[in-house]
């Protein structure tokens, strides 16, 4: 495994700890885990918009705000993250899993 | 002297509790309370979910506004159209203004099917239909009643929706309504939601897991809906998962009132971003926020209303004096469950605090069991409508207080 995995801690569910230890690197073989084998520019737009909003609010956007806030039709996120765009990217993004609702 | 101006805008569940509570607890001569709301008419939501299975008729879940709220208290019936806070102005339909010292936001949060492609299509009130609007429990009451067999499809479309357990409530009402009138044989029964598992929080969800599978009602999980599929009547997620509905009951999308968003207040749901323990409007500081209408991490229930009133009426009080809001929210809720059989479960859990079995002292009716599915549990729920009626809106004491 790299070091730059190495030292970087997960939670039960293989969400990174601390969003502060990601890097670009990290999320390809993050990304590669989940079956993404080619990580775009594309998938780094979604993934930094992610980003931005979890450093702002603690927390990542839910699909829809992906959709209504950031402008990446659903259609597309689906075909960008398949299965499952929201946890995912998340996780790719290297930021909590996100809530849901109650 | 001019007196000081309070608004609450809508007046459901928690217009209604403000009404009875700031007119006791504000000097009336001082202040001024209005109320504004679009329909004379209340609804007692909770009401909706029995109406489909003929357990309670139309005229039991509806009263007059007028008669609820407090007399004390000026009553507009329009409709809002948008709120100017660097005026404190709140504007109506007819374009005239009504000026406010402190606002209370309660206008909750209503149907919106028109987000997803096809719900509202040919078979909107033939073959689909919602249980959340009185209009939609209502004309869905002859579609039961109809339904000798094929797949009915129990639908949630996206979180967060108000009070979250109904659409299982309704599923598990569903299996024992077609048991008692014979057709079960020949209904397939599907639970189709958007979350991983049938509920939101882990404890509660393996119960409601199980009461599926012993029900033999199939769950469907992580499903996203892109449409309605009207010609197949299939519904298709956007993993292009397809699910073919006989009679298609769903919960569309909930939104807050778009006026919230006209006003450019909301967020992408049309919920006010509001500061989840003092109940605050996060970017206002004359502007407090109570009920569905809220971003808060908490479920949007009627009985939820009650714990944040107190909470609200409060740090109200404590912004007039100028002092700090020291009322905190904590995410309290409970909810009975139906399950069927004349049975049901009660959870009770908050910000902190995961749903949990135990037991539940409740004044005068006696300790209910937590997660458990009991009779006297489903006695409870059926008081509930008495409880809403005669104490919760009148922003009385509830046995359920803890
Ligand atoms: C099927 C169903 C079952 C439920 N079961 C339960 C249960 O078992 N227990 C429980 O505790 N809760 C239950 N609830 C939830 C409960 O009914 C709500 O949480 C509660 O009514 C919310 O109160 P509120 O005051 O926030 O909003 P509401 O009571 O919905 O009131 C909002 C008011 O604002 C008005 N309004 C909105 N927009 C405008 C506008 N632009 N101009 C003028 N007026 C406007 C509306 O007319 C309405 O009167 C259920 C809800 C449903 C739909």
């Amino acid at each position: 495994m790299p070091e730059y995995i190495e030292k970087v801690k997960f939670d039960d569910e293989g969400y990174l700890e601390n969003h502060e230890h990601w890097s670009e690197d990290l999320a390809k073989t993050m990304a590669e885990e989940e079956g993404i084998y080619d990580l775009t520019s594309r998938h780094l737009e979604v993934i930094y918009a992610i980003r931005g909003e979890f450093a702002e609010k603690g927390e990542a956007p839910t699909l829809r705000r992906l959709t209504k806030v950031h402008g990446f039709p659903t259609k597309e996120l689906y075909q960008l993250f398949p299965g499952g765009p929201g946890k995912k990217a998340a996780r790719i993004a290297g930021v909590k899993k996100p809530h849901g609702c109650i | 002297m001019n007196k000081k101006q309070i608004i609450i805008l809508g007046g459901g569940t928690a217009g209604n509790i403000f009404s009875h509570k700031l007119v006791k607890s504000l000097n009336t001569d001082e202040w001024e309370i209005t109320v504004i709301d679009r329909s004379p008419i209340h609804y007692y939501q909770p009401g909706f979910l029995f109406i489909p299975f003929g357990i309670y008729r139309p005229e039991d879940v509806v009263k007059n506004k007028s008669e609820l709220l407090h007399p004390n208290v000026n009553q507009v019936f329009s409709e809002i159209d948008r709120i100017v806070p660097q005026e404190n102005n709140v504007y109506l339909e007819n374009g005239s203004a009504l000026k406010y010292d402190y606002l209370i936001i309660s206008t909750g949060v209503d149907i919106a099917p028109d987000e997803v492609e096809g719900m509202k299509g040919d078979l909107w009130g033939l073959q689909v239909f919602d249980f959340y609007s009185f209009d939609g429990a209502v004309s869905l009451q002859m579609a039961m009643k109809n339904f000798k067999g094929g797949n009915l499809v129990v639908h949630v479309t996206e979180m967060p929706i108000k009070c979250p357990v109904a659409p299982l409530e309704f599923a598990f009402l569903s299996d024992y309504y077609f048991k008692r009138n014979g057709y079960r044989p020949e209904v397939n029964i599907h639970y189709v939601t958007p979350l991983p598992e049938a509920f939101t929080k882990p404890e509660a969800a393996k119960v409601f897991g199980n009461f599926l599978l012993n029900k033999n009602i199939k769950i469907h999980t992580d499903f996203n809906i892109a449409a309605v599929d009207n010609e197949n009547k299939n519904i298709i997620s956007w993993d292009e998962r397809e699910i073919p509905f006989d009679l298609l009951v769903t919960v569309p999308t909930n939104m807050g009132s778009e006026f919230i968003g006209r006003s450019g207040m909301g967020d992408e749901l049309n919920l006010m971003p509001t500061n989840q323990a003092t109940l605050k409007a996060r970017n206002f500081d004359n502007i407090f926020v109570a009920g569905d209408a809220t971003d808060i991490p908490t479920s949007k229930a009627g009985s939820v209303i009650h714990y944040q009133a107190e909470v609200i009426v409060q740090n109200l009080i404590s912004k007039i004096k100028n002092n700090p809001l020291n009322a905190k929210f904590d995410g309290h809720t409970n909810c009975f469950i139906e399950t069927g059989n004349e049975k049901a479960i009660l959870i009770d859990f908050d910000y902190e605090n995961d749903p949990t079995r135990g037991r539940f002292p409740i004044h005068g009716l006696g300790p209910m069991s937590l997660l458990k599915e009991t009779r006297i549990n489903h006695l409870g729920k059926m008081a509930f409508k008495w409880l809403y009626w005669n104490r919760i809106i009148k922003g009385k004491d509830i046995p359920f207080s803890s």
